[in-house]
């Protein structure tokens, strides 16, 4: 393998990686944007969607498809319920209230994903359920069927929750609550029902997510959604908290950074690259790269 | 009456001492009226990720138990009682059970634990307390120089890391190696450590050596590193966990090396992690069902019985293990901590996973065998000897 190889299969790997990260970090900076919260259980929301579409394909016989709609739909609702039963109840109390509510629901899941008999602690192998194909796309480069997959649903998903921000009803809605909450409600915006669905898409989002990073890694475990999770909340940062776009370039350009560390031989010090990252980035700029340019917030 | 009774007692007491060759004790034991339970402690993880090797330490142990105890027990008729203390496959967890097993449960000894960052952090509190520890599997070297209390029933990681290093030279005939290591394990550092200065010494070349942690999950950039120094072999000397997903991947970024591993491979999960990605894998090991020995027959017949599966080595060696600690107490007379630890130092054991002596060091001096993957089931391939 040539330098160039290499350096181009490396950027493949990051990319993929990214990819996981942006869609999850979509989930934090919306729900960030909407009620300034830094809803830190959403590793966990990641996980159980894994695990949703884990057990749709083994004991429910789904396809693939279908499962990750299955993990999408129930972490949807899982988000709706969260956000009523643990958030709504401190909307109006101090706001580290509600982040160490998060931390506890955070907590909370992983221990029920522990105790579950279905989960339980030890990793399962997520069944290799398209047979597995290789395009080279020159000597020694190559990207599997399931990656591209992967990139092409994690696009898909991104141009979708675009298109609901920008030109449905709901999306102008979400960024009429997310710019002055009381003024959206005086002009007869529901804003509780605009939350809900903040959250639900930002969940379906992340189980989507889960369900992509267990197809190509292999591998469901109960704390799987723990680093995924922090690091998708640092891409949020990067990309600027509370900014869609910010979101996804943040989580690619974490994807890519952390294999460029792993590619240099530092692949001990990827993790700590990250929330390095994460420290300059609040001190340079704590807006994030997008933290000026784009005033559109949801 | 009752004074001439428990003379007769004392002396039979001697008397079977002497015959057993281990008078080395001073005092036998006041004779208790009835025969009292011998507490015998274990810290195996049932839960976390390595929970299938506890539950197989905890089934072997617990089969052993039974029989000793059905065939009459130890010290003329005393019963064994086992403690589990699940350390959830955590090294903090460890220090904590063994601390209540010793403490709170007051055992005579302890089998445990199973890895050996566990064992590592465990057996400091047992050596303190003299309270013999015998680990049936930790096999990093470190475990046993904790002190004179700490005995192991595996052969050491040097041992495994030559054996490997050896059969990638002389079976396979390769001269380049990558290595995986798990930097957050001893086990997989110590195992590494020695494949390399044997396989180095032997004439091989180590091309490429990787770091990642237990908890990482994509191995993506490091695989495609080792894939550009394009290496014959590749160990991954860690626990099933983790190679399951890193086989996975391998295969996925199409490295064209054979894999090879250690002890921790010997687990059903691999295959369901790694799935086809597993075959034409070898890894070292303690035991194989297929070896055909007396012991490993009649262990075989009596855990499938019980257990309804086919004991892995974790199995095998808590199983020799429970028995060697039993053998120890009969030959000491007694369940006075420094007596056992006397009379392991000097047993001469033979079960399930060979025949076992100590060196000075308290390591076993004994065989290994290595285990071919092949359409997803272990092939035994041959055996080692030290």
């Amino acid at each position: 393998m040539t330098i160039t190889q290499q350096i181009l299969q490396q950027l493949i790997n990051g990319i993929s990686l990214g990819s996981v990260y942006a869609l999850m970090a979509l989930g934090y900076t919306m729900v960030y944007g909407i009620i300034k919260l830094i809803n830190f259980a959403h590793g966990e929301v990641f996980m159980i969607g894994a695990f949703v579409g884990f057990f749709s394909i083994t004991k429910l016989d789904m396809g693939f498809f279908p499962a990750m709609f299955t993990a999408m739909i129930f972490c949807a609702i899982l988000g709706v319920l969260m956000e009523r039963l643990a958030y709504k109840p401190l909307r109006n109390a101090h706001r580290v209230a509600a982040l160490m509510t998060a931390v506890g629901l955070s907590m909370l899941f992983q221990n029920l994903a522990l105790a579950h008999s279905w989960i339980g602690a030890s990793a399962k192998g997520f069944p290799q359920v398209f047979p597995l194909r290789k395009f080279e796309l020159m000597e020694n480069v190559t990207i599997s069927s399931d990656r591209i997959l992967m990139l092409v649903i994690a696009i898909f998903l991104m141009i979708a929750l675009q298109f609901i921000v920008h030109k449905t009803l709901m999306g102008k809605a979400m960024r009429a609550v997310s710019l002055d909450k009381d003024a959206a409600r005086l002009m007869g915006i529901n804003v509780d029902k605009t939350i809900s669905f903040t959250f639900a898409l930002g969940s379906s989002l992340a189980a989507a997510a889960g369900v992509l990073f267990a197809l190509n890694y292999g591998i469901v475990v109960y704390q799987m959604g723990l680093l995924p999770g922090l690091k998708a909340f640092v891409a949020a940062v990067l990309g600027g908290i509370g900014i869609i776009p910010g979101a996804m370039v943040g989580g690619l350009l974490l994807g890519v950074t952390e294999s460029a560390v792993s590619a240099a031989g530092g692949s001990m010090f990827r993790d700590a690259v990250a929330f390095a990252a994460l420290i300059i980035m609040l001190l340079v700029k704590p807006t994030g790269l997008f933290g000026k340019n784009v005033r559109e917030k949801v | 009456m009752k004074r001439k009774l428990s003379l007769v007692l004392v002396i039979t007491m001697v008397l079977s001492l002497a015959l057993t060759g281990c008078g080395n004790q001073p005092q036998a034991p006041a004779a208790p009226a009835a025969p009292e339970e011998i507490k015998i402690g274990s810290v195996f993880p049932v839960t976390g990720a390595i929970a299938t090797f506890g539950q197989s330490s905890l089934n072997g142990t617990q089969l052993a138990f039974e029989e000793i105890n059905n065939a009459g027990g130890v010290l003329g008729g005393r019963k064994l009682v086992l403690i589990n203390e699940d350390n959830q496959s955590k090294t903090e967890e460890t220090a904590t059970a063994f601390q209540k097993l010793i403490t709170q449960d007051e055992v005579s000894a302890i089998l445990g634990s199973v890895a050996s960052s566990h064992s590592l952090a465990g057996a400091p509190i047992a050596q303190a307390a003299g309270i013999p520890m015998l680990s049936p599997t930790s096999t990093n070297p470190r475990v046993t120089e904790v002190g004179d209390f700490i005995f192991r029933a595996c052969f050491i990681d040097p041992f495994q890391g030559q054996v490997m290093a050896k059969f990638a030279l002389e079976t396979l005939g390769v001269t380049t190696a990558a290595m995986l290591v798990e930097q957050d394990s001893d086990y997989s550092k110590g195992l590494a450590e020695y494949f390399r200065k044997a396989f180095e010494a032997g004439g091989g070349t180590i091309v490429a050596e990787e770091g990642y942690k237990s908890t990482d999950t994509d191995f993506s950039t490091i695989l495609t590193r080792v894939k550009a120094t394009n290496p014959a072999v590749v160990f991954v000397p860690a626990y099933y966990g983790t190679v399951g997903p890193i086989l996975r991947q391998a295969q996925a970024a199409e490295i064209d090396a054979v894999f090879l591993g250690g002890d921790g491979w010997d687990s059903d999960k691999l295959f369901e992690l790694a799935g086809d990605a597993a075959n034409g894998g070898f890894f070292s090991n303690h035991y194989s069902p297929d070896a055909g020995t007396p012991e490993v027959d009649a262990f075989l017949a009596a855990y499938q019985a019980k257990f309804n599966s086919v004991p892995d080595a974790l199995a095998a060696l808590a199983y020799d293990a429970a028995y060697m600690l039993a053998q120890a107490i009969d030959e000491a007379g007694s369940v006075e901590g420094a007596a056992i630890r006397d009379a392991l130092a000097a047993i001469s054991f033979t079960g399930v996973s060979g025949t076992v002596v100590f060196d000075e060091n308290r390591n076993p001096v004994k065989s290994a065998v290595i285990i071919e993957i092949r359409d997803g089931k272990q092939v035994y391939k041959a055996t080692v000897n030290p």
